[in-house]
């Protein structure tokens, strides 16, 4: 079997399908947390938490040898990486609340000032006697070498509590992303539940830390909720769909990277969220670029051929290119421009249609039934017989021009 | 300050008087723009704030619940702290500051004045939904249900955030301006949703705009102009001189007189 199937199918042995499992649960909840993170507008708050990890995972590596003990110990890199985020999140709530400086500025200047300062700490580490085999590179843009089982167990364990809070959280988190001035009325405490939120954001960037990397694993918050909001108009749903993405992509690119373990976690999880997002964008039902070219285009031509017919019943002439070839692929005008029999009819048809939907919105008011009025659906498609025919004893017994 | 400082103080007050606030300051930066207002708010009865752009009207309902904070005073409902009480309150924004391409249909949103009810875990029902719909039927909604909320015009989804309000089943509805933007039919509709609110012994406090209709549509009125101007029933409280004193050279005497109300002292 090709080792990339195989390790798709969980058959690469049982290290590397715990790690695909553990990548599949931290990708489910971080496409969840990023929907919120996202339709709170607030998606590059989670760049600067993850680049802020990069000196707290040097300082606990440093840290921990100096106390002589592994300085490879995940769980006591996470905990360090913790304790920078946190620093670098409350610099940036501070900065944008107490300063002059907007969100994204803030942002940017803690990004780069943690993330500088990691570098400059990574390269002191290589420099120490136990350094030189410590991998932190890893960390950088993620990798499944030398993962131990005890790693992935706590990356699945991990991904699984954060979601888990996610789904406590859900109508909470909406609310104060939809409307955090009715929920302040309502009594949630809005800036407890914004601090949950980047909470949740920090836990999934600290767990997914070793596995995807600190530089790229924004893409797992951002891409799947932009690629779930193709294909829903409800949050709920939206939610759920992205933790989907999120899972197919941490699950498909680990399997892909510890194939070939050369291969760098991070990258091949962020081009599988792509993949899905470049599906979405060209094929989504309704928000997708073909789907709405087409809608478009559908809907052109029968603007164009509804307002051909009423110039056929008019008797005016008509000059648009468009107009004209719809009206003889239509079999309504013969290639000379003389209408046809059906021409003569369905020109007929459509400005008694008119007259009608004239008196329909005269007499119903319903704002529901007059907003179907858009000069192109047929009485029929709204009203019963009954009402179309209360509607023509007010048009009167004349029958319109050209009706035979 | 906690976003509860407004409930800071508590003050003892009778456990059927829907709304008091005393002594009520609001300040953005060093200005105040609501200074030490007294209001107290009867059960069942209609009332609505008047005054001018500017005067503080929004500002005092939303440092009533807290959602701005006030330097100083204190809120009692049903004489409880507002914290205890806030599942008896319900409360329309203005113009809700909200993101109109948020994916949402109308039901989702008017299901948001059930989630207190339903808790971080419960799920819609069967009968709850029944509710959303009426909700929204009370407003002549409900062949929108469906819709996204982006979709919709101004008036209607004012309409939307008055049935979120609506299903939250409150006994105090705090409406700022529900009126605005919105079609003589509508303002109808909306009204007589209002009225039968109020036959349901609910209380409703309203900010409103429309003095030709103060007399028709409400039985008491609070003048506001960052002070409080008066505050009583419409009959005797709603009348030339005050709101000359709210309004001050912004009306002019031809337009109090075609409401056509009493002059003081006469
Ligand atoms: N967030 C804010 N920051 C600073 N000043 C504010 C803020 N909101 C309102 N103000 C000021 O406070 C004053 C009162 O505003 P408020 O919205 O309460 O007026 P209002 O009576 O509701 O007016 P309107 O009739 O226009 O709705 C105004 O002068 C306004 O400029
Ligand atoms: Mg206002």
């Amino acid at each position: 079997m090709h080792p990339i199937l195989e390790a798709l199918l969980l058959s690469a042995g049982y290290n590397s399908a715990l790690v695909a499992i553990g990548a599949g649960l931290l990708g489910a909840a971080a496409g969840a947390v990023g929907t919120f993170l996202f339709l709170r507008k607030r998606s590059l708050v989670s760049d600067a938490i993850s680049h802020a990890t990069l000196p707290g995972i040097g300082l606990a590596f440093i840290l921990m040898v100096a106390l002589g003990g592994d300085g490879r110990n995940l769980l006591g890199l996470m905990a360090g990486s913790a304790v920078t985020a946190w620093l670098g999140l409350t610099l940036v709530e501070w900065a944008s609340r107490r300063t002059r400086l907007a969100e994204d500025a803030a942002i940017g200047a803690v990004l780069s000032v943690f993330f500088g300062f990691g570098i400059v700490l990574l390269t002191v580490i290589q420099g120490m006697s136990a350094g030189k085999q410590a991998g932190l590179q890893g960390y950088l843009l993620g990798s499944t070498a030398g993962m131990l089982l005890q790693d992935a167990v706590v990356i699945a364990v991990g991904g699984l509590l954060a979601a888990a809070v996610v789904v406590l959280l859900r109508r909470p988190m909406t609310l104060v992303s939809f409307d955090p001035e009715f929920a302040a009325a309502a009594g949630y405490d809005v800036r407890r539940i914004d601090l949950a939120m980047l909470g949740l954001v920090m836990a999934v960037t600290v767990v997914g830390l070793k596995l995807v990397g600190l530089v790229l694993i924004v893409a797992l918050l951002i891409i799947p909720p932009v690629t779930a909001r193709f294909w829903t108009n409800r949050s709920d749903v939206a939610v759920l769909l992205s933790a989907a993405f999120g899972a197919v992509s941490g699950y498909v690119g680990s399997s892909i990277s510890a194939s070939a373990p050369d291969l760098p976690t991070g990258p091949i999880i962020v081009l599988s969220c792509f993949a899905l997002f470049a599906v979405s964008l060209l094929f989504a039902p309704d928000r997708g670029v073909v789907a709405s070219l087409v809608r478009h285009r559908r809907f052109q031509l029968k603007v164009h051929r509804r307002q051909g017919l009423l110039a056929l019943a008019h008797g005016e002439p008509i000059y648009d290119r468009l107009t004209l070839s719809v009206l003889k692929r239509g079999g309504y005008l013969r290639p000379d421009g003389v209408p046809t029999d059906l021409g003569r009819d369905q020109a007929a048809h459509a400005y008694w249609d008119e007259r009608r939907w004239e008196v329909a919105r005269r007499i119903h008011q319903a704002e529901a039934l007059a907003g179907r009025y858009d000069g192109l659906t047929p009485m029929e498609a709204v009203f019963t017989a009954d009402e179309i025919a209360a509607i023509d004893r007010q048009l009167g017994p004349v029958s319109p021009a050209g009706r035979t | 300050m906690t976003p509860d400082g407004s409930a800071a103080k508590v003050v003892e007050e009778d456990p059927g008087l829907p709304l008091a606030v005393r002594g009520m300051t609001v300040a953005y930066g060093e200005k105040p723009v609501v200074f030490s207002v007294d209001a107290r708010f009867p059960a069942q009865s209609m009332t609505a704030i008047i005054g001018p752009n500017g005067a503080g009207k929004s500002t005092l309902l939303k440092a009533t619940l807290g959602v701005v904070p006030s330097l100083s005073g204190s809120v009692s409902v049903y004489g409880q702290p507002i914290a205890k009480a806030r599942h008896r309150i319900a409360y329309v924004p203005q113009r809700a500051s909200v993101d109109w391409d948020f994916p949402a249909r109308v039901v989702d949103v008017v299901a948001m004045g059930l989630y207190r009810e339903l808790g971080l875990l419960g799920m819609v029902s069967r009968k709850q939904r029944a509710t959303l719909m009426h909700c929204l039927e009370r407003v002549n909604m409900a062949d929108f249900a469906g819709r996204q909320i982006g979709q919709l015009s101004g008036g209607q989804q004012q309409r939307v955030f008055l049935a979120r309000a609506l299903a939250q089943n409150a006994d105090l509805y705090l409406l700022d301006e529900p009126f605005a933007g919105v079609d003589a039919a509508t303002e109808r509709a909306i009204i007589d949703v209002l009225k039968g609110l109020k036959a349901e012994r609910r209380t409703i406090v309203s900010v409103h705009h429309d003095l030709s209709t103060v007399t028709d549509y409400f039985d008491r009125v609070l003048l506001l102009n960052i002070r409080k101007i008066a505050e009583g029933p419409t009959a005797t409280t709603f009348t030339a001189a005050n709101l000359q004193a709210t309004y001050g050279g912004r009306l002019a005497a031809t337009q109090i007189n075609d409401l056509g109300l009493a002059h003081a002292g006469a």
